[in-house]
């Protein structure tokens, strides 16, 4: 993009929240993807005549939560609004919204850029509503239509236009999907449209205050795309405007093969919803207790993981990051470094050999039958000596599968180190007596046969022998034979 | 004892002696319905099997020792109240062959009360309207003069009590759709508290002034109903959690002290004169009653008709939204999704378009500010006439209507003389008082005139009492229509 523009993003981000029942009605929600169609329906999710909506509090407790991770003023006079406009996927032909008054306002979120920088993006307002249903247009004509959907709640996150960039969308973005799953309020999953994002982009010369005239972007189902659509986005407005045309406002869709956008929607006039107070719906208190209660029941958050990882714990920015990008992993490794834990060395472990483990079971860490302080006591036995590092690997790869203590696989499979050197030193005598040959060309220079040595004595305990501890004694009693 | 001309109250006091049955009540009706309604028009739908069935289960229940506020009792509904398995139209083309797979809360109430279901009631398109003329199927005739209106919307209703085809019957009432028909009607109607009577399964108008409301022949009658549909209900947000009282244990017909404002703003040039003679006359009979009559002001009272005609309309525009065609009633088929919705909005008649529109424009960016958002204060300043009069006095006693029922087509095309017919229903609607509409007399041409009784918010038991001790002192009631059959 031409270094004369300034790029001016927001995102809207639409988020289904994961509680049992739908927003204003007692229907189950459903996996809209897996589900039967219209088999999680009622009259009053249907918008049939006379029926009523009643609040689901738990879906506001819910964007209660998310208002407060985003530092947002939370109302507590909250309003329902009714959204008109005419679709076969709304029943009502309105949606309640939140308008005037929404859950939360005035928040910000921080975000941490590829390259370490850090940028303040605010959040303009959080506020409760509820998900349509789902059209499906037929090839041959006509159009199904499936309200499993609608009623759904949906939390709208929408920040103010502070973001520059693709990437910054992308970081945003990322961001806001991980403090969804860590208040347990969404899974994040794109594909499933549970969580979507859409940019409103512009560009104006750098330097100027005024806004540009904006697109809209629709149907991204990645991060990447979000990023890459983005992009794809400024600099296409950037060509229009080179070449001294003008942008028009409009939704613009994201072609995930071909790589570009394309117009879907003039939006020449701002539509008119037309909103209005819902009168079905008094408007919702929440008490101080309420938000007090909910402040305090939050979670540490991933980026307050993030510093304190690095910061307090002496680990790397990346390490802090993987260990803190999911809740539950992070709160295992929080766990491990409560029960005596080395936090350097259990990230090691975490990020390295425990993940490929999960990942070869295709298990998560809240779903294994290691605790852990059962971790840390297998290092503990390495650390010791008692165990190296490759029956320590064994090990956990047991403990995982069988769930039984470290010592006990260790004392099970006779897998305990040797470190006794009176032991040691008398097998690495005998080693080198045995191999006279092999000691010639030792002492004749080959001095690589160290190496060899040591595996043999290595294999002559069946790899129980504290490696360090042979590796010594290997090149003391070679060095006593002769020069190496 | 003829069976028919019993009053609600009567009847469930026969059934519980064991004087009659509830088979036998029923089919009185039933026969009414059929000789009588052909002129009438009040009954949409006659579920006369299913009335017959639910009356041998309470004659059955009654024989095995069982009892219920109303066990056996038949009566009508609006055919706004949505009604399980029995078609619901709300009076609109829109909602033709609509059999809902629910009932409205109030409905429930009734059934569980052991009240039996005649059938359901006709209704100016949802509800839309004064005279029922609005109705997309037919016009309803007033009992007392065939060629006159019922009041409405909840003509229907008003008409069959008043002519003795239910024993009782629910209405709902937006602006005055309960206490005008009744004035209309001679019978008596009540609209309660917002929030007294869940509107669960109600078709909705304008869903921050509707609510249901009881018709009787008698203060008593609508007491009866009243408790048997009042009273919380979880699944209507707005629904109050307040106790509901034994109205009719209310009924001591002593207004000794009862402070009655009379509100100047309700005597007003236009009203027929027999209709003010009447009113006067009877807060002068309260007077003689030992009630203490005070002037009040309800100096807003004037904004009452506009801005109403702002907010009932702004609601409905989104309240009618859903009325697509896609997954109830008729749909008519057009060239693409956005044109089957338009051709089958057609389907809606030229008040119910009109109100739409109002409310469309009233909620239009731009506009916003100027109508809607200017009629909502308008409403609070409404609701704080009645708050402040109600420190002062107990009940307000007023006119239900300027004037008695008219004839049939005199207004349909001027919907503002139409809309008159409730002016001085309405303000109520705007706040959180209740009121209620008995017969205070008749004009000269015999048709009968209403006396508005108003009370503060949850005071229905209040207000029911000096309607009570009114009609005790004066029984309009006893007077019934001579209705001509098979015209």
């Amino acid at each position: 993009m031409a270094e004369q523009y300034e790029a001016v993003i927001g995102l809207e981000i639409h988020a289904e929240l994961l509680t049992e029942s739908k927003m204003f009605c007692g229907c189950r929600v459903v996996d809209s993807v897996a589900a039967t169609p219209n088999t999680a329906v009622c009259p009053v999710c249907l918008g049939m005549p006379g029926m009523l909506p009643v609040i689901n509090r738990r879906a506001v407790e819910f964007a209660l939560r998310v208002a407060l991770a985003l530092g947002c003023d939370i109302q507590p006079h909250n309003i329902f609004a009714r959204k008109n406009y005419f679709y076969p996927d709304l029943p009502k032909g309105y949606q309640i919204s939140q308008y005037e008054l929404p859950i939360g306002r005035h928040g910000h979120l921080d975000v941490t850029l590829p390259g370490g920088e850090t940028r303040r993006i605010g959040i303009r307002r959080v506020h409760m509503e509820e998900d349509t249903g789902k059209l499906t247009h037929l090839e041959r004509g006509g159009s199904l239509v499936d309200y499993n959907r609608s009623g759904v709640p949906l939390l709208e996150i929408v920040s103010e236009p502070d973001i520059r960039s693709g990437e910054e969308a992308r970081a945003y973005a990322t961001r806001i999907r991980q403090i969804l799953r860590y208040l347990g309020v969404n899974s994040g999953d794109m594909e499933k449209g549970v969580l979507r994002i859409e940019p409103n982009i512009s560009l104006r010369p750098r330097g100027s205050q005024a806004f540009g005239t904006r697109t809209e972007l629709k149907n991204l189902n990645s991060f990447r795309a979000l990023a890459e659509g983005t992009d794809y986005e400024l600099a296409r407005q950037a060509a229009v405007l080179d070449a001294g045309g003008q942008v028009t406002q409009e939704t613009r869709g994201w072609h995930d093969t071909r790589r570009e956008t394309f117009s879907q929607r003039a939006k020449e006039e701002a539509e008119d919803y037309r909103y209005f107070a819902e009168p079905d719906l008094p408007p919702l208190t929440l008490d101080d207790n309420w938000i007090v209660t909910a402040r305090a029941a939050l979670p540490e958050l991933p980026q307050a993981k993030e510093a304190r990882y690095t910061g307090q714990l002496g680990l790397s920015p990346g390490e802090a990051a993987a260990l803190a990008d999911d809740r539950a992993v992070a709160e295992w490794f929080d766990a491990a470094v409560a029960a005596g834990g080395a936090p350097k060395t259990l990230a090691n472990w975490i990020l390295n050999d425990l993940f490929r483990l999960l990942n070869e079971r295709g298990r998560r860490i809240d779903d294994i039958p290691v605790a852990p302080a059962a971790l840390v006591a297998l290092l503990d036995l390495v650390a010791q000596g008692a165990l190296n590092l490759n029956s320590a690997r064994d090990v956990l790869a047991e403990m995982l599968d069988s769930g039984r203590a470290p010592a006990d696989i260790v004392a099970a499979r006779g897998l305990t180190q040797i470190s006794d050197e009176a032991a040691l030193l008398a097998l690495v005598e005998q080693t080198i007596a045995d191999n006279p040959d092999a000691l010639a060309n030792y002492l004749g220079g080959k001095t690589a046969l160290l190496g060899w040595f040591v595996g043999q004595v290595m294999r002559a305990t069946r790899g129980q022998a504290n490696p360090a501890v042979v590796n010594r004694l290997v090149a003391e009693r070679l060095a006593a034979r002769g020069p190496g | 004892m003829d069976i028919a001309t019993l009053t609600l109250t009567e009847l469930r006091d026969a059934l519980r002696r064991g004087d009659t049955t509830s088979v036998a009540a029923t089919q009185a009706m039933i026969d009414r319905i059929v000789a009588y309604d052909n002129a009438i028009g009040s009954y949409l739908t006659l579920a006369d099997e299913s009335a017959l069935e639910q009356a041998a289960a309470a004659d059955r229940r009654r024989a095995a020792g069982e009892d219920g506020p109303l066990l056996g009792v038949p009566v009508a509904v609006k055919d706004i109240l949505c009604t399980a398995g029995i078609p619901t139209t709300a009076g609109s083309k829109i909602l033709d062959g609509f059999i809902p797979p629910y009932d409205a809360h109030a409905v429930e109430r009734l059934i569980a009360a052991g009240a039996v279901i005649l059938g359901k009631t006709n209704t100016d398109e949802f509800a839309m309207g004064s005279s029922t003329e609005n109705s997309a199927y037919f016009t309803t005739r007033n009992p007392w003069d065939l060629e006159r209106v019922p009041g409405g919307s909840s003509g229907g209703s008003a008409a069959a009590v008043a002519a003795g085809l239910a024993y009782g019957a629910l209405g709902t009432d937006t602006g005055g759709s309960v206490r005008q028909p009744a004035s209309f009607c001679g019978v008596v109607g009540l609209r309660p508290t917002y929030g007294r009577v869940s509107r669960w399964g109600v078709v909705a108008f304008a869903s921050s002034l509707d609510q249901v409301g009881p018709f009787g022949r008698t203060v008593a009658d609508c007491a009866a109903l009243l408790g048997v549909i009042a009273g919380h209900d979880p699944r209507d947000s707005t629904s109050l959690p307040a106790p509901v009282p034994d109205y009719e244990a209310a009924l001591t017909g002593d207004v000794r002290g009862l402070r009655v404002g009379v509100p100047r703003e309700y005597f007003i040039e236009g009203m027929e004169p027999e209709v003010e003679a009447a009113v006067r006359a009877a807060i002068e009979q309260l007077a003689a009653l030992g009630a203490e009559i005070v002037e009040v002001s309800l100096p807003h009272t004037h904004y009452g008709l506009p801005v109403y005609y702002l907010i009932a309309p702004a609601e409905a525009s989104a309240n009618l939204a859903r009325y697509d065609g896609t997954r109830f009633g008729p749909r008519v088929a057009g060239a693409d999704m956005i044109d089957t919705v338009r051709q089958t909005r057609a389907l809606f008649g030229p008040e119910v378009k009109r109100r739409i529109m109002l409310g469309t424009y009233a909620l239009s960016a731009g506009y916003y500010d100027e109508y809607y958002g200017r009629a909502l204060r308008a409403r609070t300043l409404i609701a704080d006439d009645f708050r402040r009069a109600f420190e002062s006095v107990d009940v307000i006693a007023a006119p239900t209507s300027p004037t008695t029922a008219f004839r049939v087509g005199e207004r349909v095309d001027d919907p503002l003389s139409m809309y008159l017919a409730d002016v001085f229903t309405l303000p109520l609607n705007l706040s959180a008082a209740c009121g209620l509409s008995v017969p205070c007399g008749v004009d000269s041409g015999g048709l009968p005139i209403g006396l508005q009784l108003i009370g503060d918010t949850l005071q229905e038991a209040r207000i029911l009492n000096a309607a009570y001790a009114y009609e005790t002192a004066r029984p309009w009631h006893r007077r019934l229509p001579v209705v001509p059959a098979e015209v």
